[in-house]
């Protein structure tokens, strides 16, 4: 059996389609995170926390499905956890802020949540014993360290890529990850996930998954750099990209699959997590094969040879560098 | 070249021993982060006036001891304010201000007042011991919660400021964790003038209201509970407010019991502070002696004889006791803590949560494997086999640096995972082209993996330096997935290249003429 056996798809014909597409949807992003906004989870934003007191032990899995179906606010970003000592039957419910969580709205929050958990008769008379305002568990000191630790990581990508490849495939596969970013944010904004730790860490992942397909393209590109010297640099990076196709579906379906799989069977409190998976191995796929390879072509120009840096240097190239094609000579 | 082969699978089969013994069984041996088993989460202020307090008392010792040295009468010097200190009525200003240019004002800038001088902690002076305050804190803390034996605590500070994020997973008895954290525990020894006395005021009684400015009322030890609630001290006594020794001079700090059997804490001195205590307890045989935890006095013994580096602390329960001796020995807080936040909490992700992870994680694992075994057939158990060899060792790996398994933990996990069916898929699919431009069996195999090797490097190299940047720079949950994900790309390249190769050498180098590769 074998997928995509010699293959011979354009990709770069398609790159200025792509470069649309994915401003539209960066774009369209940006303007739901401006007129809607991306939810902050607990972790960042911080709420209102309420412990309810029950007649008997309750399941947390049942509290959290009362309130997903009777808590008015929306109870898929409520955080439910056992609360005290075994056997206390307390429960502690955790929810994303509704306004300004001034005091009247910590009691309509913590009113609301006593009807919500009331509506269950199963669940065994819950009384609201304590509400209070939550403060972020992840502190804005965290959330910043994060974010430079992540912009450092990425400068030591760009630094790897430029050493072992050249600088504009360095840029090729930051742009991208940056890019896969972009695009994960704005289907998580389209969709209104709340952005919690969980989320977080699937950004991450994705971007590992991402930088990991362009450079295995990359890799194919810089070795055919060598063995295909009198061709020009958009027909390398095709043979390269069409060489690795196989390869590229496979491992995307694959993680795909498993990403799906936490997705369908993972449970409420995984679902931020497994969406932003699926939207990441996707985007990021996509990205390597026409974010990635189409920003070379746009810094070397599509015909050119580019600087042998990889392939040991010779006349020939040397010469192709010099004698570069002007684009109109091409396409005649 | 079978030779070569044996010394592969022996390697191989040794990690993976390694590995298995390093993370089995695997409920003791791999902790469990907050978000996955529960714990306590407490957010502490460091009240850092206190430290600023201590050097002004500090400063206001050394100028009196200057002043009266020198002869000069003053009829007011004392703290007034957490940064500052007052001095008035005095007999003799030049020599006040030479005094004070020697012992005070490298830290303070002194302003004239109403009769006198007011001297102002200078503001990066103050700025600098708020700061060491709270970096002190946290090493003190970070010192008790290790003798308390928990597993990955986080003991981060938050907000930049004064706050101190404390998280330690597995721990249920919140009220334990708060007074191991907070108690300040300063052990001083200063002589006993007086008491005890039933309240404050008798005590102040006894001395016709005019308490000498050496010495100070402190309460008594609180008579032991049941649990956390304060009760009345047990009596009030007059002591001097020089200590002899401190609790940073002690050498050891143990568990005993003393004459009568009960909890008692021993302890022995430094060598210097040993003679210090040698020649104070000689001279003053016969006097009561009082050990002074936290501004409370412990207990009040009267001096028999000299004492040189050992003695003990009772009167104390078994529980304090092993407290006493955890905060003893980790150090005294520079400044007194106050909670913000205090739970005990469930794990946020739940039993129902994890138990449905885990089964999403089987299906998805299960899903994978069938595809590899449909689409690479026989080549897809040598991708399987390696898969696996991956999972054990990648357990093992983090079983053996104590990791702490946490939700974005187990991202990279997954990460690694499918980073690892991506290698084999790509040898795979190399060995396959080579094969198809004619190549002999071995030839391809051999050229698939010799090739691809160079693109596995750079992609995990790359990601390696990602992650490297993550752990060093990131917190909490974002150093635990680069943890992951650095194991996880190790174990990786070994199973991948290493492991998967030795396979497919251990069944080529069988037969002697291969025609077909089952792939």
């Amino acid at each position: 059996m074998r997928l995509f056996k010699n293959t011979n798809y354009n990709f770069l014909r398609w790159r200025w389609h792509a470069v649309a597409l994915s401003w539209v949807v960066i774009i369209a992003g940006i303007v739901t995170i401006a007129t809607k906004g991306l939810p902050m989870g607990i972790e960042f934003a911080g709420g209102t926390g309420v412990v309810a007191q029950f007649d008997k032990e309750p399941s947390v899995e049942a509290v959290r499905n009362a309130l997903n179906r009777n808590y008015q606010f929306g109870g898929q970003d409520a955080i439910v956890q056992s609360y005290g000592d075994a056997g206390s039957r307390q429960v502690m419910v955790r929810v994303p802020q509704v306004g300004a969580e001034k005091g009247a709205d910590l009691a309509t929050v913590s009113g609301a949540i006593e009807a919500a958990l009331k509506k269950d008769p199963s669940l065994g008379n819950p009384t609201v014993v304590s509400r209070q305002i939550v403060g972020p568990s992840v502190g804005e000191e965290l959330a910043r360290k994060g974010f430079w630790a992540f912009i450092l990581s990425l400068a030591g990508i760009l630094a790897y890529i430029a050493f072992r490849f050249q600088l504009s495939f360095a840029v090729g596969a930051v742009v991208a990850t940056l890019h896969d970013i972009l695009v994960t944010l704005a289907f998580l904004a389209f969709f209104q996930y709340d952005m919690t730790l969980n989320v977080i860490a699937a950004i991450l992942t994705v971007t590992g998954y991402s930088t990991n397909d362009t450079i295995v393209i990359f890799d194919r590109v810089r070795e055919n750099l060598r063995s295909h010297r009198r061709e020009s640099l958009s027909d390398v990076i095709n043979l390269a990209i069409n060489q690795t196709l196989g390869r590229t579906v496979l491992t995307a379906g694959l993680t795909l699959l498993s990403a799906i799989a936490l997705y369908l069977f993972g449970g409420e409190v995984l679902r931020g997590f497994s969406f932003t998976m699926i939207v990441g191995i996707i985007t990021g796929t996509y990205s390597s094969v026409f974010v990635a390879a189409a920003i070379v072509t746009f810094w070397k120009g599509k015909n050119s040879r580019p600087a042998a840096a990889a392939a040991p240097a010779s006349t020939d190239t040397a010469a192709q560098k010099q004698g570069r094609k002007p684009r109109r000579a091409r396409a005649s | 070249m079978m030779k070569n082969v044996r010394w592969r699978v022996a390697l191989t089969v040794a990690v993976v021993a390694l590995s298995v013994w390093a993370f089995y069984p695997l409920n003791k041996k791999l902790n469990l982060g907050l978000d996955l088993q529960g714990g306590v989460h407490l957010v502490l202020r460091v009240q850092t006036d206190d430290a600023l307090r201590a050097e002004a008392e500090t400063t206001v010792g050394r100028l009196r001891d200057s002043l009266s040295r020198t002869g000069v009468q003053f009829t007011k010097l004392e703290v007034t304010g957490a940064d500052e200190f007052q001095v008035a009525g005095l007999s003799n200003d030049d020599a006040f201000r030479t005094a004070s240019a020697a012992d005070a004002e490298s830290v303070f800038d002194r302003n004239s007042g109403a009769g006198g001088y007011t001297f102002k902690m200078k503001p990066n002076i103050a700025r600098q011991l708020r700061e060491e305050a709270v970096t002190q804190a946290i090493q003190t803390i970070e010192r008790r919660v290790n003798e308390l034996g928990v597993a990955e605590p986080v003991i981060a500070r938050q907000g930049g400021g004064d706050q101190i994020l404390v998280e330690l997973p597995g721990v249920s008895d919140v009220a334990r964790a708060k007074s191991l954290i907070s108690s300040t525990a300063v052990l001083q020894f200063r002589l006993v003038e007086n008491g005890p006395f039933p309240t404050q005021e008798a005590a102040l009684e006894s001395v016709n209201k005019v308490l000498s400015p050496e010495s100070e009322i402190l309460p008594g030890r609180q008579e032991a509970a049941s649990s956390g609630a304060a009760t009345p001290a047990t009596g009030f006594y007059i002591v001097k407010k020089i200590s002899v020794v401190t609790g940073s001079e002690l050498r050891s700090a143990q568990q005993g019991l003393d004459q009568f059997n009960r909890p008692a804490v021993m302890f022995t001195l430094k060598q210097d502070a040993a003679q210090r205590f040698g020649n104070f307890t000689q001279a003053n045989i016969g006097k009561p002696l009082g050990i002074i935890l936290d501004k409370r006095v412990m207990s009040v013994a009267t001096i028999q004889d000299r004492i040189v580096d050992n003695g003990q602390i009772n009167g104390i329960t078994r529980e304090e006791m092993a407290n006493l001796v955890i905060t003893l020995k980790s150090g005294a807080l520079p400044a007194s803590l106050t909670y913000l936040e205090e739970q005990s909490i469930g794990a946020s992700l739940g039993e129902d949560s994890i138990r449905s992870g885990v089964t999403a994680a089987v299906v998805g694992l299960g899903l994978i494997i069938l595809f590899m075994l449909m689409y690479y057939k026989l080549s897809g158990v040598n991708a399987v086999v390696a898969l696996v060899c991956n999972l054990i060792i990648l357990l093992g790996l983090m079983a053996y640096v104590g990791f702490t398994m946490t939700l974005p933990g187990i991202a990279g996990f997954v990460l690694t995972m499918g980073i690892g069916v991506d290698s084999n898929v790509l040898i795979f699919e190399r060995i396959k082209e080579e094969l198809d431009l004619g190549r002999g069996v071995r030839a391809s195999v051999n050229a698939g993996f010799s090739r691809v090797f160079m693109t596995l490097l750079d992609t995990h190299i790359s990601a390696l330096i990602a992650a490297a940047f993550l752990f060093q720079f990131g917190t909490g949950p974002i150093r635990g997935f680069a943890l992951t994900l650095t194991i996880g790309l190790i174990s990786n390249l070994f199973t991948s290249t290493f492991v998967s190769k030795t396979l497919y050498e251990l069944v080529l180098g069988r037969r002697q003429q291969v025609a077909t590769l089952s792939i």
